[in-house]
């Protein structure tokens, strides 16, 4: 691997400055890539077994569609914040940056309350549990997959914050602003899906 | 081209931690080729068990239970833990030096690959260790046989081992495609790739996908079975097919998997031995993408007696016989390569060509297996056992052996004894022939699958199963002489050139036997296909290079691999004991690592050119 | 013309087939064919073998000339032979040709596939046999006559019959070699599977669990009886009789009801956990696949998991003396 100047352009998008981030950022894709293919398989599985109650309760009874929409909202427009700050990070703006990945924590934190509310609400009220039926494992799994993917965004992001304010804003770490944001994205679409055909499709019956 | 250089130490660790530090991917290739002949040795252990007891009617080597366990071992092993592995072994050390690369674009996560294939490996076969029961539903782990109707830890070997093991394959395939797609030397165009190259390529995107289906699938195993989850559990609705379809969406690609990288492999061999290029290198690589992409769409052909209607199944039939069409091309393109050439048989050779008619037997068989209505017959029988051991043994087992003798000298510095070697072909051929031709007979007549007995006075059934088993004595006597013969060679000393076969065509004969650390002294600059036959024919002693001599970036070792893949391993013996400290513990020390590796950059170290120029490279 | 080639074939390959593998091999199997399900899956398999030797035998020439004809020969370490790329029109006749070869044969195949089908689907007015597998036993339900057994099937030769497949606990495949292909026993209420098929001979045929269920896999055989007309008449007249109960018999018979009754039931028309032993005397195997007589059934009760492995019937040797357990022996043997 030789030396060579920095070239113009790449100050603008550090993160593909080096063969490392882009190595990274398509790496990342990959993952994403195998990631579809994870939450498309579980998705399978809830659309084949989501009729089977086994005499429990069905998704129309339990689910509350304006809590599911207040969590929604706040992780759509965490992801739109996420957005905020790689442009603040093209700006080279450190504090743009940090700032808006904190904002994003704090909505994804949000969105991780109500979810934990949701489902112990759901164990409490109706014994709905992964042992009752197939519906409520193929549930339990689907949306605690994603509600685990959150978990592991929001402290990956924290640390971030904190290596970017001990770091600063390098060929280093802003490849790793960039694949959390993607990943970030990603976890937002899912979410899109679930709260499609889970919980709206769920409610309709 | 920029990078981030900042002048780190270099942690220079020696013996054993030289290993388990090691993310050089010349090291961590033959960590998987050695953890994978270990593993194979022990599959082929459990595969004499299988025919010993079945030399006999009624016999009573081992118990059924205990029968159940070796077949279903037996399967699991070579495929994940023996076959990939060894396979993944020739990907890491050879397509970085095939592409003009210094190594892989992820090398610490190419060392978590291989410790956590392996860790997940011993957990797979702990069960031999504690005594407390071996996976035993078959590699194909049906529900609800896998899941209510096996209690114990058995399976729970099964579906946590092979989690930990897929993740280090998944890792793996990753970082290979993003090597490939970034890390190519100027001048090699994809089209310019070796064909080993754009097999691995291949290969790399199908375990991505496919083992991403499996990893669900073992999820929702585990939940059924430590959860009380009711994917799989019929009286509460659940739907045993499911698992069939998310076990075959994997297991269908799985066996291309097995299958490209030997296609791969013969395009090396085969041209470097005939000293003539690959015949329809073009039609080569659009083949391997066409078998690569119809690999995901014929799962459904392990399913034809499920019950899923006429409809699916003649649609499945038709697109399984498709695949026979770019692999046909593929045979009469090796046998084309050969023609008008000048064919040498050094046994690396003769593995190449002797996979063409055995692989070709199992092929054909395959297509008859297509057929939905023939396959009502065939389903579950020995002619099945038949069809896919000459398509993995005449096939990636040939692959396997053909890339070991090839690159044995590359890798070690020797080469390995070719008398040895030859004794060792002809063995595996008769014996393998023998072993499984005469199974598509008892398959037929009416031997089915996973019987650890069979009842005295069937017609020819004794005589068959006898002589398949003596097979099977003289497979064993083959795999007995490859391992002799790595100790002896790797006893002498080490003095291989370059270019030992003297008519290499590919960048990897271009520098000495083995390597330098940093493989290329300058990144070479390519001029066409087979880049250092080009080099060769042009009178050159060396690569044209693309750079000047300059200081060499190398990754650090690290220890954190190693130390994830323990607590994963803690863990999953935690999730399969109901062991509460064991899961917590395993998981902190695996999150823990990760924190750590993010947190701590690590530069690496420079190679300075006074040091490159001390070592030089053996012509 | 492509069936009357197939016809003048299959028994050329079928010949072929024997020398192939040595004279001492019978047929057997599927290889021996005994109803028309049977014999027209067989003519697909022959018909596809023809086409696949065809290939192996094209392939086989070329390979062995190329390694024959174009070995290295001394004095040719200096000369590079030609660099050939590739050749349009070679590449062109091995993709076109397959792919003929592949049209023929699964024009036949979905022809046959879609066939069986239908015919396993129309069920209205056909003779239904309900199958349920069970570790490690089969169980066969007749509807209309109102009876239930296990480990035999008798059906009439020469008539159409479907058997609707389930299973009580993991999946198990019915398979009568000679008669058809294989289809699944589920479990669950979802995936029942329909077979049909058709004996154009009386006969005791084989049948064989097809897919790996537990320990006792490879022992979970079964037999279909195919008999005249007037025959399976009778057969079905005599089950719905219940055998008297003597004063030989009358011991074990307080004994059975005692101990056995609770997992096998002996009136005709009953299902149970065990294998309903109505008409015990006359089957020719405990457990699917040990001779019945009296030596070998009173082992059977006394250790059943020691004959065959993982069997759910519990040992009695410890509840029962020899000689009680020789009394209910005594009574099975006069369930005729």
């Amino acid at each position: 691997m030789s030396h060579a100047h920095v070239e113009g352009n790449t100050i603008d998008h550090l993160e593909r400055a080096t063969l490392e981030g882009k190595n990274k950022i398509l790496g990342f894709w990959i993952f994403l890539g195998a990631e579809m293919v994870i939450f498309g398989t579980l998705f399978a599985a809830h659309i084949g077994l989501r009729g089977e109650l086994n005499g429990g309760v069905s998704g129309a009874e339990i689910f509350s569609l304006p809590i599911v929409a207040i969590m929604t909202a706040l992780l759509l427009t965490s992801s739109m914040t996420s957005v905020m700050a790689i442009q603040a990070m093209h700006r080279h703006e450190l504090k743009g940056v940090a700032l808006w990945l904190g904002i994003t924590v704090l909505l994804a934190l949000g969105f991780l309350g109500l979810e934990i509310y949701e489902f112990v609400h759901y164990v409490h009220e109706y014994e709905f549990n992964i042992q009752q039926s197939p519906f409520s494992t193929t549930f339990y799994v689907l949306v605690g997959c994603h509600g685990t993917h959150v978990a592991i965004g929001i402290v990956w992001i924290s640390l971030l914050i904190g290596q970017l304010f001990k770091k600063g804003l390098t060929v280093v770490t802003a490849p790793k602003v960039y694949v959390a944001s993607l990943y970030w994205h990603f976890i937002d679409v899912v979410w899109v899906f679930i709260f499609t055909v889970v919980y709206l499709m769920g409610k309709v019956g | 081209m920029a990078h981030a250089h900042a002048h780190g130490h270099k942690k220079r660790y020696t013996g054993i931690m030289d290993w388990i530090t090691t993310v050089d991917h010349k090291k961590i290739g033959i960590l998987y080729l050695f953890a994978g002949l270990l593993f194979f040795a022990i599959g082929g252990l459990e595969a004499l068990f299988i025919r010993l007891q079945l030399a006999y009617p009624m016999n009573e080597v081992v118990s059924a239970q205990r029968f159940n366990e070796l077949i279903t071992m037996h399967g699991t092993t070579m495929l994940f833990l023996a076959a990939l592995p060894i396979l993944y072994g020739f990907f890491n050390y050879i397509i970085p030096l095939q592409i003009g690369a210094r190594d892989v674009a992820f090398p610490f996560l190419n060392s978590l690959g291989f410790w956590t294939f392996f860790f997940g490996g011993i957990l797979l076969n702990l069960g031999f260790i504690t005594g407390d029961g071996l996976p035993d539903s078959g590699w194909t782990a049906y529900a609800p046989l896998a899941t209510e109707y096996s209690p114990g830890t058995g399976m729970d070997l099964y579906s946590i081992g092979l989690q930990l093991s897929g993740i280090g394959t998944l890792l793996g395939g990753l970082n290979f495609v993003v090597t490939i797609v970034n890390m190519r030397a100027p001048g090699m165009t994809m089209m310019r790739m070796p064909l080993f190259v754009w097999t691995a390529f291949i290969t790399s995107i199908l375990i991505v996908f496919a083992f991403s289906a499996l990893a669900v699938g073992l999820l929702m195993i585990s939940f059924d079975r430590l959860f009380g989850g009711n994917f799989f559990n019929t009286a509460a609705g659940g739907n045993e097919i499911l698992w069939q379809h998310i076990f075959w969406i994997f297991g269908h690609p799985e066996v291309y998997i097995l299958v490209l990288p030997a296609f791969g492999i013969l395009s090396e061999v085969i041209p470097t031995f005939s000293r003539k290029r690959l015949f329809g290198y073009t039609s080569m690589v659009f083949a391997t993408s066409i078998i690569g992409f119809l690999g995901f769409m014929v799962w459904a052909h392990h399913m034809f007696t499920v019950g899923m209607g006429a409809v699916a199944n003649t649609m499945f039939a038709v697109a399984t016989m498709l695949i026979a069409v770019p692999t046909g091309i593929k045979i009469f393109n090796w046998i084309f390569t050969m023609w008008k050439g000048q064919v040498r048989f050094t046994t690396a050779n003769l593995f190449a060509i002797g996979f063409i008619p055995s692989f070709t037997v199992g092929g054909v068989t395959g297509v008859m297996l297509a057929m939905a209505a023939s396959d009502y017959v065939f389903h579950d029988t020995y002619f099945v056992v038949a069809h896919f051991h000459y398509v993995i043994v005449g096939g990636t087992v040939h692959g396997i052996f053909a890339a070991l003798f090839y690159w044995f000298p590359k890798m070690f510095g020797r080469t390995l004894n070719e008398t040895l070697g030859k004794i060792t072909f002809w063995l595996l051929l008769i014996g393998f022939n023998l072993t499984f031709f005469i199974q598509h007979w008892l398959g037929v007549v009416g031997m089915p699958r996973r019987v650890y007995t069979y009842l005295d006075g069937q017609p020819g059934w004794n005589e068959m199963n006898f002589v398949s088993t003596i097979g099977a004595i003289l497979m064993g006597v083959a795999v007995l002489l490859v391992v002799i013969n790595i100790v002896i060679t790797l006893m002498k000393p080490k003095n291989a050139p370059a270019d030992p076969w003297e008519d290499g065509r590919t960048m990897e004969w271009a520098i000495s036997s083995p390597p330098p650390e940093y493989n290329f002294k300058q990144t070479p600059l390519v001029r066409g296909l087979d880049a250092w036959w080009v080099e060769k024919r042009a009178g050159n002693k060396e690569m044209t290079p693309a750079e000047p001599v300059g200081p060499i970036h190398m990754p650090n070792g690290s220890i954190l691999p190693f130390i994830m893949s323990i607590g994963l391993f803690i863990a999953g013996i935690g999730f399969m004991y109901d062991t509460l400290w064991a899961i917590i513990g395993g998981l902190a020390v695996l999150v823990i690592c990760m924190i750590l590796r993010s947190l701590i950059d690590d530069p690496g170290y420079h190679i300075e050119p006074e040091e490159i120029e001390g070592k030089g490279v053996k012509a | 013309m492509v069936k009357r080639w197939m016809k003048r074939l299959v028994p050329l390959m079928a010949m072929m087939v024997l020398f192939l593998t040595g004279c001492d091999f019978q047929l057997a199997g599927a290889l021996a064919p005994k109803g028309p399900v049977a014999e027209k899956q067989l003519e697909l398999i022959l018909w596809s073998l023809i086409v696949m030797i065809f290939v192996l035998l094209v392939v086989f020439v070329l390979f062995f000339t190329a390694i024959f004809r174009f070995r290295r020969r001394r004095g040719q370490d200096n000369q590079i032979p030609e660099q050939i790329e590739g050749n349009h029109k070679l590449e062109a006749t091995w993709t076109i040709i397959p792919i003929f070869l592949l049209f023929i044969m699964a024009v036949p195949t979905v022809a046959l596939t879609f066939n069986l089908e239908e015919e396993a689907q129309a069920v209205e007015g056909q003779r239904v046999i309900k199958v349920v597998g069970k570790q490690f036993w089969w169980e066969f339900t007749y509807p209309e006559e109102g009876i239930v057994t296990a480990q035999e099937v008798y059906i009439p030769v020469g008539e159409k019959v479907v058997f609707e497949l389930s299973s009580a606990d993991v999946i198990h495949s019915f398979w009568v070699p000679q008669l058809a292909g294989k289809k699944d026993a589920n479990p669950g209420s979802k995936t029942i599977n329909y077979l049909y098929l058709q004996a154009d001979e009386p006969g005791v045929y084989k049948g064989k669990c097809t897919e790996l269920c537990g320990q006792s896999h490879a022992l979970m055989d079964f037999k279909l009886i195919a008999l005249e007309k007037d025959e399976y008449e009778a057969w079905v007249a005599d089950m719905l009789l219940t055998a008297e109960v003597t004063a030989e018999t009358q011991l074990g018979a307080e004994l059975f009801n005692a101990k056995c009754l609770v997992c096998h039931a002996v009136d005709p028309g009953m299902s149970s956990v065990g294998p309903n032993l109505n008409g015990f005397a006359d089957r020719m195997y405990i457990g699917g696949f040990i001779d019945n007589n009296a030596e070998k059934l009173a082992q059977w009760i006394k250790n059943p998991i020691g004959m065959k492995p993982g069997v759910t019937m519990p040992p009695f040797e410890n509840e029962l003396t020899t000689d009680e357990i020789n009394e209910i022996v005594k009574y099975l043997q006069s369930l005729h």
